[in-house]
């Protein structure tokens, strides 16, 4: 009895020989995970109810056998060990809970034979639709079948025919030929997003996946269902047959959409991208994303994207731009706009631009409805680094001014058009016309959707550093091409005050520089401070100046993200609603008081 | 030390050399009567022996169908990457529409094919082959990148021993006859 004391919760478990301690209720896929134990499974999924419907997590179960007088474990006396009383008949991992002294057998003959025997079951029916099928590759049936698989059919009949191709909604296609019933959509649909439009018709071999009369799956997380299918089942409309998975690169991102920070993984090809998956982070989306968020990419090869530096509306060199900007910037009387859509190390940059030139900061505030789940109501994915940065005091008046955006967040391509007030640049508007302003700094917001007329554009002299054509880089005088997202590497503060990182997934255009390029080049030929436009250098920079940065470096955030103190900023009067995994301080102090 | 080569001096038949002229002139007299192995390339073409690796193919099936559903396994396994496909949908009014994919363009750089015949093995649905055709050439870089019309050219139709998507087709009627 060396062993330290366990907390109360923890109960041993023996998986295969070897014991771990788990809270007590861990079902046995996951305390096996944590062993590095694979129990295949289809139906189960962390996040979701338990249904034990696909039986392939089938193991053998025993417990300790119990002497009837006096309740105490029997011990075996040629082992010196508990003896265990095995059940005759195999139990669903996923509905097996720990208990104190649980045995669990992963490897015994029994199992392995119920593994091939459901595996056998399941394909009767699937199609041999493998080279035509979107899920190859990333199929949980296609790699169950290797391992436990015949290798040949001894099925004599003719497979069972279902609709193929059904638009279940206007992202999602459905083949119900390749569905294996584990229901886990349905389940997705009726827990987490509580739009309840799925459900199994008919009986036996006839059971069909379909929408409830009169329904469509078309709420905004439809996407999550072609992601957790285990089969080729659900599949993206607009990944269909675009690319095989096997061929894309994974890349870590962050969801730009809201303030929500979804964690996200976008899928490239030797530069060009396809898909967006959510990537698992159990601190802010669990396993989840919006399908608005998934259009994204879309932004990167749309036809009005900015590729070359312009003076006047005239082509020019890079550098020659950067000279012309500073010129306009050093003639003083500037303003700067920032953007909470900018990275944290681009709104570093642009408050040491600021303080060179003495220039005071705006940011352009986007505040439209969160859905309670994973869209906040402050639509920029930033706003806390401007403020930890410290390039705002106080957070930009919420559309005062401002105009409304009624489209798709992917440049009309997404979902359901959304009202997005855009604004906060109100009283800018009013010192530009007291004739206190003659030269804006635009970094990546258009002024003109943010409230500014088109008379108080012509009357300042406007530096545009940004990604696509808009009202404001036709007005510009100079002109600087900037990256998306996924074209450069950075960081955001999501609402949680949590720092996560984003990593450039795609080259950007030959011609466009790095943000940070631009950003230092403007510093430096201003009179500012001369930074490298390093991550690693810019990040040394910032965790000395920055309190509540200290300490930090790029390389050590890790990939989940870096939970800052939320605590100086806990005042502020924050558009944010609930949303999954985050409370409004002004809601949990009422809730405690 | 250097080693001395001791050299025997020639005896007087060889001085002559024609012991050696005889020798080398009854090898071409017997080459000059024997039947003749040289083909006239390219007047003449050899026999290709079956199992050939020649330039690789598409094939359509008796049907007239393209057998190729893009389905990339070609393009993942070519060693020296020379495949490239697009892959895309067949419109739903198609009569082939319930093979549902087909490649929009497929390009084999044959500069870059060495011929291995990984593609043929690898292919699930028996669409690629290599066949005959063995001469290739042309004038630029871009003359040797077979595009999808040039390699069903060159594929022609192969017979099918499965027809597994009218197959697949039949089932799909009849199964909606009886529900």
């Amino acid at each position: 009895m060396s062993s330290p004391p366990k907390p109360a919760d923890l109960v041993t478990v023996n998986i295969d020989g070897r014991e771990i301690a788990v809270p007590k209720g861990t079902n046995v896929i996951e305390a096996a995970r944590q062993l590095g134990i694979e129990i295949p499974h289809y139906c189960y999924h962390p996040k979701l109810s338990v249904s034990g419907n696909c039986r392939m997590c089938l193991i053998e179960m025993g417990l300790p056998a119990l002497d009837p007088a006096t309740r105490q474990p029997l011990i075996d006396p040629a082992t010196g060990l508990p003896r265990i009383n095995w059940m005759a008949r195999p139990q669903v991992g996923c509905a097996t809970n720990a208990s104190p002294g649980l045995h669990i057998r992963t490897t015994s003959p029994l199992v392995e034979d119920c593994r091939h025997g459901v595996t056998e079951f399941l394909l009767l029916n699937h199609p041999l639709d493998c080279p035509i099928c979107d899920q190859a590759g990333e199929c949980q049936l296609q790699e169950y079948s290797t391992s436990y698989g015949r290798g040949y059919s001894r099925f004599v009949e003719s497979k069972n025919v279902k609709p193929k191709r059904t638009q279940l909604g206007p992202r999602v296609t459905l083949d119900d030929e390749r569905c294996i019933l584990c229901s886990r959509c349905i389940r997705f649909c009726r827990e987490i997003v509580r739009d309840d439009v799925l459900g199994f018709i008919d009986r036996g071999s006839y059971s069909t996946l379909a929408c409830y009369p009169g329904r469509r799956l078309e709420n905004n997380y439809s996407l999550n269902t072609v992601d957790i299918c285990p089969v080729g089942a659900l599949t993206s409309t607009d990944f269909r047959f675009k690319m095989r998975v096997w061929f894309l690169k994974p890349t870590p991102s962050i969801d730009t959409e809201s303030s929500v920070g979804v964690n996200t993984e976008v899928w490239s090809r030797e530069g060009v991208i396809y898909r967006i998956t959510p990537r698992r982070n159990d601190a802010v989306n669990d396993t989840w994303m919006a399908d608005s968020g998934r259009m994204l990419y879309k932004l990167v090869r749309a036809d009005n994207r900015l590729t070359d530096a312009r003076i006047n509306g005239a082509s020019t060199t890079r550098e020659g731009a950067i000279q012309a900007a500073a010129e306009l910037l050093k003639a003083g009387s500037v303003a700067i706009v920032g953007s909470g859509r900018s990275s944290v190390e681009e709104q570093f940059l642009a408050k040491k631009l600021a303080e060179a030139l003495q220039a005071p900061a705006w940011l352009v505030s986007r505040v439209g409805q969160g859905d309670g789940l994973l869209i906040s109501a402050d639509r920029n994915p930033n706003v806390r680094g401007a403020l930890v940065i410290g390039l705002i005091k106080a957070l930009p008046d919420s559309g005062v001014g401002g105009g409304l955006l009624r489209r798709g967040p992917g440049g009309g391509t997404g979902p359901d058009p959304v009202e997005i007030g855009i604004g906060g640049l109100a009283s800018l508007a009013a010192q530009i016309d007291a004739g206190q302003v003659k030269t804006i700094l635009a970094i990546g917001e258009d002024l003109a959707a943010a409230g500014l007329t088109a008379a108080q554009l012509g009357k300042v002299a406007i530096v545009y550093l940004g990604t696509h054509r808009n009202p404001t880089s036709d007005a510009a005088r100079v002109l600087l091409p900037t990256l998306t997202v996924f074209e450069k590497n950075g960081t955001f503060i999501n609402q949680q005050f949590r720092l996560q990182k984003f990593a450039r997934a795609v080259p950007g255009p030959q011609e466009v520089a790095d943000d940070l390029g631009i950003l230092c080049g403007l510093l430096g030929a201003a009179g500012g401070a001369s930074i490298p436009p390093d991550l690693a250098t810019l990040w040394s920079i910032i965790s000395t100046e920055v309190k509540p940065l200290g300490g930090v470096s790029y390389a050590t955030i890790p990939p989940d993200g870096l939970q800052l103190d939320a605590a100086p900023f806990a005042s502020l009067p924050f558009a944010e609603g609930e949303t999954l995994h985050y409370q409004p301080a002004a809601k949990a102090v009422v809730a405690t008081a | 030390m250097p080693y001395v080569v001791e050299r025997t001096p020639l005896t007087f038949a060889e001085r002559t050399y024609l012991p050696q002229i005889l020798g080398g002139l009854k090898t071409t007299w017997k080459h000059l009567f024997s039947p003749k192995v040289t083909l006239e390339y390219p007047e003449e073409r050899p026999t290709i022996p079956p199992g050939y690796r020649g330039v690789p193919t598409l094939v359509k099936d008796p049907n007239g169908r393209e057998k190729c559903v893009s389905c990339q396994l070609c393009e993942f396994v070519c060693p020296p990457k020379a495949i490239r496909i697009t892959p895309g949908a067949i419109p739903a009014d198609a009569p082939t529409a319930n093979v549902e994919k087909a490649p929009q363009a497929f390009d084999i750089d044959m500069l870059r094919c060495i011929y291995c015949g990984l593609c043929q093995e690898v292919c699930p649905e028996e669409a690629i082959f290599l066949q005959n055709q063995y001469s290739l050439s042309g004038y630029s870089r871009g003359d040797l990148v077979n595009h999808k019309d040039r390699l069903y050219e060159l594929g022609g139709t192969l017979p099918d021993l499965h027809f597994k998507w009218d197959k697949k087709r039949a089932a799909e009627q009849a199964g909606r006859a009886q529900h």
